[in-house]
């Protein structure tokens, strides 16, 4: 499996996919969506103190702002995943390009999807610091290594930014 | 929780002696990347990447940092910020 990532004028391309990870790349503003997860809901949306009271001030004035701004990113991601190039005939050479005005939207959705799969599959410290896991043979598994792919895709959109 | 100093951040020019202080805590979780970490508080705070990064590890290596101290209007505003970049943040009295 290899990915080929280079920066050019208008963003960061990404190219040598094939179809696994065209399908990963599709489903990043999916996992984002924390869904019927409790857990993942109660991670993307924090509340702020440890006052009950506070927290539901919070929950009704500040969740409704943050809700707004991620489903505002999630459909700038999604919009942009309409635009996969084929490269040639065969399924194993697909490119995409992230555009530089959206790095920010990028980063933060890849960020929601990271932190939702985390929550709702409950990984622990130890597979979060490793590179993934060996094999891919449950659902568990491969949420697990969308993770990872998704830290690397922020790691290359982080590292453009501090130039 | 390591035994490294606490970093506290002050901004005593807005506080009055009637505005009790709050600290903004932000708490370490294994998803967030140390450079997105530290670049959220460049941003949000305007902090040099040196302190940025000084931050950043301790959140890491002791579990939570105090990022910023003051009073509670902008410290709710900063709380705000840094769970719309996802990181865990909360509020909490000054000692």
């Amino acid at each position: 499996m290899t990915v080929e990532v280079t920066r050019t004028d208008d963003g960061l391309r990404l190219a040598r996919l094939d179809l696994f990870f065209v399908e990963l790349m599709r489903q990043i503003p999916v996992s984002a969506d924390p869904g019927d997860s409790d857990a993942a809901r109660d991670r993307i949306y924090p509340v702020a103190t440890a006052d009950a009271e506070a927290n539901e001030d919070w929950r009704a004035y500040v969740h409704p702002e943050l809700k707004e701004y991620f489903t505002t990113s999630s459909g700038t991601v999604r919009e942009d995943l309409e635009n996969f190039e084929q490269l040639d005939e065969t399924t194993e050479n697909w490119a995409f390009e992230i555009p530089a005005e959206h790095f920010d939207q990028w980063l933060n959705v890849l960020n929601q999807a990271r932190l939702s799969l985390a929550a709702r599959y409950d990984f622990e410290e130890k597979e979060m610091s490793q590179n993934g896991p060996r094999t891919i043979e449950t659902v568990r598994d491969l949420s697990l290594f969308q993770v990872h792919f998704y830290g690397f895709l922020q790691e290359c959109l982080l590292q453009d930014l501090a130039g | 929780m390591g035994n490294g100093e606490t970093i506290v951040e002050k901004e005593s020019s807005t506080a009055t002696a009637l505005d009790i202080p709050w600290n903004v805590v932000v708490h370490n979780d294994p998803v967030n990347l140390m450079t997105y970490v530290t670049m959220v508080f460049q941003r949000v705070f305007g902090y040099s990447k040196d302190r940025a990064k000084k931050h950043m590890l301790e959140v890491h290596q002791q579990g939570r940092s105090i990022v910023w101290t003051g009073v509670r209007e902008p410290a709710e505003s900063y709380v705000e910020q840094l769970h719309a970049y996802l990181l865990l943040a909360t509020l909490e009295k000054a000692e």
